[in-house]
């Protein structure tokens, strides 16, 4: 709302970024960029090496090789307090012994601004995240939310042209979060700051970001906006992690333009994907793009399977149906409230998807069973 | 029916706990009437009262002396053994270092270690240093064993902070210096105002080490007191003596209330 605090958000490169603990890697040489003024997500399951990455960018945690840039510059020799960027960490971190106008304020008396203009900053900050007459209040008198407003005030009062999150709304609980995560979106847009958001929730990475770097095992396995990683994931870890995800394993065969996955009794078709020809593979499918159609009926055309319904999970919205396929791996079906089939636990039906809502990726794991028979020989459903 | 047992064992329990209590503290309440005699010996239950004793303490110069003695040498000793006590206390919590366990052994020693044999050891050493008798001798040898008495809260109090207050402070531009300043140092001073209270009652009531560095010219209120204890049997060494419980019983009580109200405001 105020015009004087806009600034212009910095870029970040990493470049080989790594960081080592002894033997163990942390962050394997990754490389990936923050546009100015982008709202960059790091997701990924604890100890993936997303909070190392923060913190190297912050300058709490020494980089072992590669180089963190802001706007092109090395910064390896600024030690984090002039490295000139927010943070908000998932404690709150608020100073226990100072009211909230002085913790806003911190930040500003360490930069030496008279005191005019801090009092006009730190009022114009608290209002930016709702919290105008709180400012003689001590932390420890607040709630949870109001202290993370609070954190997120003391981030943004000096305008830095970076602001790092570490897991912010972790400590709080859901319909909490689901509001902050709105007023985050909403602070983003407003300030123009470059944020570098690190979580291991998905949803919250899906609604805030502009892109997403799913990090696993201290590398980054792909980087893309919210659909990107829904729709075209590249490796089955994000297929997974992001959303829920259908696997059906098998060799990856090639098929026309597309791909294929061949498994003992089957071969499925995807339109798209990358694994390599022979390699163990699997198909993989939103539960939302898969439909459930009885066994009575005729066999139906293009990609097939047989299963059994284990159990059924209702949802309000939805039902999710879970099904055994005949080589005993579970697959998930989701069908929307409006259009449940009457299948029922414990039926026998076939499961169908069109090729192009399906990607052919490459499994790092061994299928869950065997491996097609040498002497079967590769057969194509035709269309 | 157990009702009535309960409460006989509570009342039990209460009065065990009064008579400990009073097993403790009535050899050093004794001489608060010893010193109100108004006789020149030690009588008890005294036959009449008087302050005469407390008059001549204040009037008698090398009484006055060995007060104010013990004052500047209890004031010095905690001032300096709280920095190098809170100096000690951070470096043994914030790092990890070879032979960091043998350190904190050596700077925690001097109170197990007899101070009788530390006071041989030093008698030696200050013998060749020339520092027999004088206030830089007191407040060295002092500070050696006040040093474990701030070492230890203000390492326990450090364990309970929470350090990513100082990387807040580190990111919104504070430098290790003044986040010590702002952030760390008025959270954990609860554990430093003990450690200083106790430097200072460490120093103000130490005998054995004081008479071994004494001198004529110099003497803390403890030294003058056991000199004047084997000359004569004044009550003016009660006076003394009720002086200085009631000096350390007064600034106990006002930490005690500080801390707590402290605790209550955070």
């Amino acid at each position: 709302m105020s015009d004087s605090s806009i600034s212009q958000g910095a870029a970040i490169t990493l470049n080989k970024l790594t960081k080592r603990y002894g033997d163990a890697t942390a962050v394997d040489a990754i490389d990936l960029n923050a546009e100015p003024g982008e709202f960059l997500t790091l997701l990924g399951p604890s100890g993936s090496g997303k909070t190392t990455t923060l913190n190297m960018i912050a300058g709490f945690v020494d980089v072992t090789e590669g180089e963190i840039l802001v706007d092109g510059k090395p910064v390896y020799a600024l030690p984090p307090h002039k490295r000139n960027m927010g943070m908000v960490f998932q404690h709150y971190a608020l100073f226990p012994h100072m009211s909230v106008g002085d913790n806003v304020a911190y930040p500003l008396r360490q930069r030496r601004l008279p005191k005019s203009e801090r009092g006009r900053l730190v009022a114009d900050a608290l209002n930016k995240v709702g919290l105008a007459n709180l400012s003689h209040r001590m932390p420890r008198q607040l709630s949870g939310g109001q202290q993370q407003r609070v954190a997120l005030a003391r981030a943004i009062v000096y305008s830095p042209r970076v602001l790092l999150m570490d897991e912010p709304l972790g400590a709080l609980d859901k319909k909490l979060r689901d509001s902050l995560q709105l007023e985050i979106k909403r602070i983003h847009a407003e300030l123009g700051t470059t944020f570098v958001y690190v979580t291991h929730d998905q949803d919250e990475a899906l609604v805030l970001s502009d892109r997403i770097a799913v990090f696993n095992q201290g590398k980054i396995e792909q980087v893309g906006s919210a659909q990107d990683l829904y729709e075209r994931p590249s490796t089955i870890f994000v297929a997974q992690f992001v959303g829920e995800s259908s696997l059906f394993h098998g060799l990856a065969v090639d098929h026309g333009a597309g791909k294929g996955v061949l498994s003992s009794d089957r071969t499925l078709h995807a339109h798209r994907g990358d694994a390599r020809t022979g390699a163990p593979a699997a198909l993989v499918v939103r539960p939302e793009r898969i439909r459930v159609q009885s066994i009575d009926g005729t066999a139906p055309s293009g990609n097939a399977v047989r299963g059994r319904i284990l159990q059924e999970i209702y949802l309000g919205n939805s039902r999710k149906l879970e099904v055994e396929l005949g080589d005993g791996s579970k697959v998930l079906v989701r069908e929307s409230a409006g259009d449940v089939t009457a299948n029922r636990p414990g039926d026998l039906v076939w499961l169908t998807f069109r090729a192009e809502d399906a990607v052919v990726l490459t499994s790092n794991e061994s299928p869950d069973r065997p491996q097609a028979a040498d002497d079967h020989v590769p057969v194509f459903a035709s269309h | 029916m157990r009702k009535p047992a309960a409460r006989m064992w509570k009342g039990a329990l209460w009065l065990f706990c009064a008579l400990v209590a009073l097993w403790l503290a009535a050899p050093s309440l004794i001489v608060i009437p010893l010193s109100l005699t108004d006789k020149p010996s030690f009588s008890f239950p005294p036959t009449g009262w008087s302050t005469r004793w407390y008059t001549n303490f204040f009037q008698d110069p090398s009484w006055v002396g060995a007060l104010a003695s013990s004052l500047q040498v209890g004031a010095l000793v905690a001032v300096v053994a709280t920095i190098a006590g809170t100096a000690a206390a951070a470096a043994l919590t914030r790092s990890a270092f070879r032979g960091q366990q043998t350190v904190k052994a050596i700077l925690l020693a001097p109170m197990i270690a007899p101070v009788i044999v530390v006071a041989v050891g030093l008698y030696a050493l200050f013998l060749r240093t020339n520092l027999l008798g004088t206030t830089l001798g007191f407040v060295i040898a002092h500070s050696v064993l006040a040093l474990p008495f701030v070492i230890i809260p203000v390492t326990a109090s450090l364990n309970g902070f929470d350090r990513r207050l100082e990387s807040a402070a580190a990111i919104c531009g504070a430098n290790r210096w003044t986040t010590f300043r702002q952030v760390t140092l008025p959270l954990v001073a609860p554990g430093v105002i003990s450690g200083a209270l106790f430097a200072f009652v460490t120093s103000f009531d130490e005998v054995v080490l004081s008479l071994f560095i004494q001198s004529p010219y110099l003497q803390t209120l403890p030294v003058k007191m056991y000199a004047s204890v084997t000359r004569d049997t004044d009550p003016t060494i009660a006076a003394a003596a009720t002086l200085i419980l009631g000096l350390t019983t007064v600034l106990t009580l006002t930490t005690t209330f500080y801390i707590a109200r402290r605790n209550r405001v955070r």
